[in-house]
């Protein structure tokens, strides 16, 4: 029976494999846990860097550290934008969170409330408490302590054709004189064009890519003097709640023109990601794309040799900072409740936002930094790809308006997405959509603050 | 027209229907590995167009340099072949005896663990990771592969045990009486005569355990914190940034190189696959 023969060799085989594996698996295992006796403290840092120039500086910065401080030794440990949140939670309910975690401010506050994240009021040296601005601090203070360095931000960006700008003979806008909404607006119209003579636009001024609509229509909000929400007193204490009225909704109502009435903005980009759009814009579809600032990375790798681009400063409204306000969550850094050495991961903190390190960090990740003497390091100072007016519109960052508040992710995702999505598609009116977020919003919201 | 050559060209129409549908099944099958690495091959400014084609017109293997330089591939695939393959391998080991019991001795027992079978598989990752995380902490096995290994095994076997019952329900009782005729005790015909028609089963069930693993990302990246330890499905998304940015090129640079293996194995295991289906054991 020779088929029996050959499958008892076989399972024979496959037996033989799956021990070898197996303890091959164990040795490989074994020499993965790490843990030493001599007194040394070993922390892990939970980084989320992902960009080369990003990680290669996190990863000089661990091994400077390291060797200026051989008692407490840092262990670098890779993190996913995309999961860290799922995997955040699961450390922190298994007691093995890592001692300091890269983040971002918007992801903090549950966690923060859950009691996972370490108060760092009385850790951080002063230096670095005067260093970053008191609304940056704010971006991270909750619940009565500060739960977060934040060290990195990008504002929303209008990157623009620089060709098609020129031509148009509109004027470029600066930080210092940056175009009204109408005038913007005014910009686009001149921008658009049917440049073969068929009959169809071939060339919009501006794409929105609105795939995810939410923190942009919140942020920018900021501009025309809105930001939706705001704390109420009641009889249970403060509570967050929705509102959204003409200050709130003039950018949302000024891109609904653009696509919808001035069809200066194409309705296809809609549902684009902000690198969706890029294509277009390299083509010369698109004459200009509201992007976030560290896109210009990859700007600069994808863009023909031959294409001329520059960073300009959103539109201005009446709100706060001359209008160029807009809402932003900082990336932070901060230290786990659990950890057994909070103060020497605080200290670590410190470290990498020495202000030479904090501009390092920004530089590698195309970001700007918080602290106000990183800003004024030579590397970011310079015309170069746009990183001057970055820095200049930095100062006029505020918090992102979501931030601090419960139950905003339920809303953003369950209310405020599809609603945004409705609108801008021109399904419904801006009485619906306000009825959306305020209504069915803050029953949502109300679910998190009894 | 005569009948007879009606009934051909109908036949020859159903036919070329049929390859026609084949086809359109494979390109639908095909166009994503196609696309990966058309990707993978061509330079950032390429993919940056507003039209894009399907052959680079400029291939470059700066993509591939850029991964390799970026991330530890070949570590993150020795990994995940060590994990997949021990977890496929074991799963298999443990789910041929037990299918082959749940089968033959029918009990109210083996009723209810048809059951929980099932059901076990209704639950989503995010609901067990916790107790998992907190059960593996207990164990000393968080960020060690062996305890990857095992979350695999125990994650596999329901479904490898659903797939191999089936396998051994279609082997003939017949058959074994037949051995147990000539004088084959319990083990022997087991060994003898249900394991080598239970060929295309096994196989089956590795393939299907060995890609599971493979594929797995969200386990990995929970469990296994040290760089050393990690598989290639969490280095893979070390290739995605915040808000959806990604490194394209790169990204399908190692995307192309992780399908090999999975590739590979099917390519060794099919001829198999199908040698087994074709072995007939009773004369109709």
């Amino acid at each position: 029976m020779r088929p029996a023969r050959h499958i008892r060799r076989a399972a024979a085989r496959a037996g033989a494999a799956a021990l070898s594996l197996a303890l091959l698996a164990g040795l490989a295992g074994c020499s993965g846990d790490g843990g030493s006796d001599d007194g040394t403290v070993t922390l892990d840092y939970l980084s989320l860097a992902w960009q080369e120039e990003s990680v290669a500086a996190n990863k000089r910065l661990v091994e400077e550290w390291n060797e200026e401080h051989p008692e407490v030794q840092v262990r670098y440990v890779q993190g996913i934008w995309d999961t860290v949140h799922d995997q955040l939670l699961t450390s922190f309910e298994g007691g093995e969170a890592p001692d300091i975690i890269h983040d971002a401010a918007d992801d903090l506050t549950d966690f923060a409330y859950g009691g996972y994240l370490a108060d760092l009021t009385d850790l951080l040296p002063d230096s670095l408490r005067a260093d970053i601005p008191a609304q940056s601090w704010r971006t991270t203070t909750m619940n009565g302590g500060i739960y977060g360095v934040p060290f990195l931000q990008e504002p929303r960006m209008m990157f623009a054709n620089t060709a098609l700008l020129e031509e148009s003979g509109v004027r470029v806008p600066t930080a210092a004189d940056p175009w009204s909404w109408q005038e913007f607006e005014d910009a686009a119209k001149e921008l658009t064009a049917d440049t073969d003579g068929d009959g169809s636009t071939d060339q919009y001024g501006v794409a929105w890519g609105m795939k995810e609509p939410v923190s942009q229509s919140v942020n920018l909000s900021l501009s025309t003097g809105g930001g939706l929400f705001s704390r109420e007193q009641t009889d249970d204490g403060p509570k967050n709640r929705v509102g959204y009225g003409p200050e709130d909704s003039a950018v949302a109502e000024t891109i609904d023109r653009q696509v919808n009435e001035d069809r200066t903005a194409p309705r296809s980009s809609l549902g684009m990601s902000g690198s969706d759009t890029l294509p277009g814009f390299f083509a010369g579809r698109y004459a200009m794309v509201p992007l976030n600032f560290s896109y210009r990375q990859l700007v600069t790798q994808q863009a023909p040799d031959d294409f001329g681009w520059s960073v300009l400063p959103m539109p201005a409204g009446d709100g706060p900072a001359g209008g160029l306000a807009q809402g932003v969550s900082p990336q932070t850094l901060s230290v786990a409740e659990d950890s057994d050495h909070r103060q020497a991961a605080a200290d670590f903190i410190a470290f990498m936002t020495r202000p030479e390190h904090m501009a390092e960090l920004a530089a590698g990740d195309w970001m700007l930094p918080t602290g106000a003497q990183a800003l004024k390091d030579p590397a970011l100072n310079t015309e170069k790809y746009g990183w001057r007016t970055g820095v200049e519109v930095a100062r006029s960052l505020r918090p992102a308006p979501v931030l601090g508040v419960r139950g905003y992710r339920e809303w953003s995702d369950k209310i405020a997405t599809p609603a945004f999505q409705r609108y801008f598609n021109g399904d419904t009116d801006l009485d619906e959509l306000r009825e959306s977020l305020v209504e069915d919003g803050n029953l949502v919201l109300d679910r998190y603050q009894r | 027209m005569s009948a007879p050559t009606a009934l051909r060209t109908k036949r020859a129409a159903g036919r070329t229907g049929q390859y026609l549908a084949l086809l359109a099944y494979l390109v639908f099958l095909a166009f994503p590995l196609v696309w990966l690495i058309s990707t993978a091959f061509k330079s950032p400014q390429e993919l940056g167009k507003i039209d894009p084609t399907w052959i680079p017109q400029d291939p470059t293997l700066e993509n591939f340099r850029a991964a390799f330089d970026a991330q530890p591939l070949l570590r993150s695939a020795a990994n995940s072949l060590l994990v997949a393959g021990s977890a496929a391998l074991i799963a298999v080991a443990i789910a041929v005896p037990a299918a082959y019991a749940m089968v033959r001795y029918r009990s109210k027992v083996t009723t209810a663990a048809t059951g929980w079978i099932l059901v076990s598989q209704m639950f989503p990752f995010v609901l067990i990771i916790i107790p998992l995380f907190m059960l593996l902490k207990e164990a000393r096995m968080i960020d060690s592969l062996p305890g990857l290994i095992l979350v695999y095994v125990v994650w596999n076997l329901p479904f490898s045990l659903w797939m191999l019952q089936g396998y051994v329900k279609a082997v003939p009782v017949s058959l074994e009486e037949a051995a147990a005729v000539d004088g084959a005790s319990r083990l022997r015909t087991i060994v003898s005569v249900v394991l080598p028609l239970l060929a295309p089963g096994l196989v089956a069930t590795l393939m299907f355990s060995f890609v599971t693993a493979w594929n797995e990302f969200f386990f990995a990246l929970v469990l296994l914190k040290s760089p050393e330890n990690q598989t290639m499905s969490v280095i893979l998304t070390q290739f995605l940034g915040a808000e959806g940015v990604v490194d394209l090129g790169p990204l399908a640079a190692a995307a192309t190189l992780a399908t090999i293996p999975s590739l590979l194995f099917f390519a060794l295991l099919q001829r198999r696959l199908v040698s087994g289906m074709l072995a007939g054991a009773v004369k109709g």
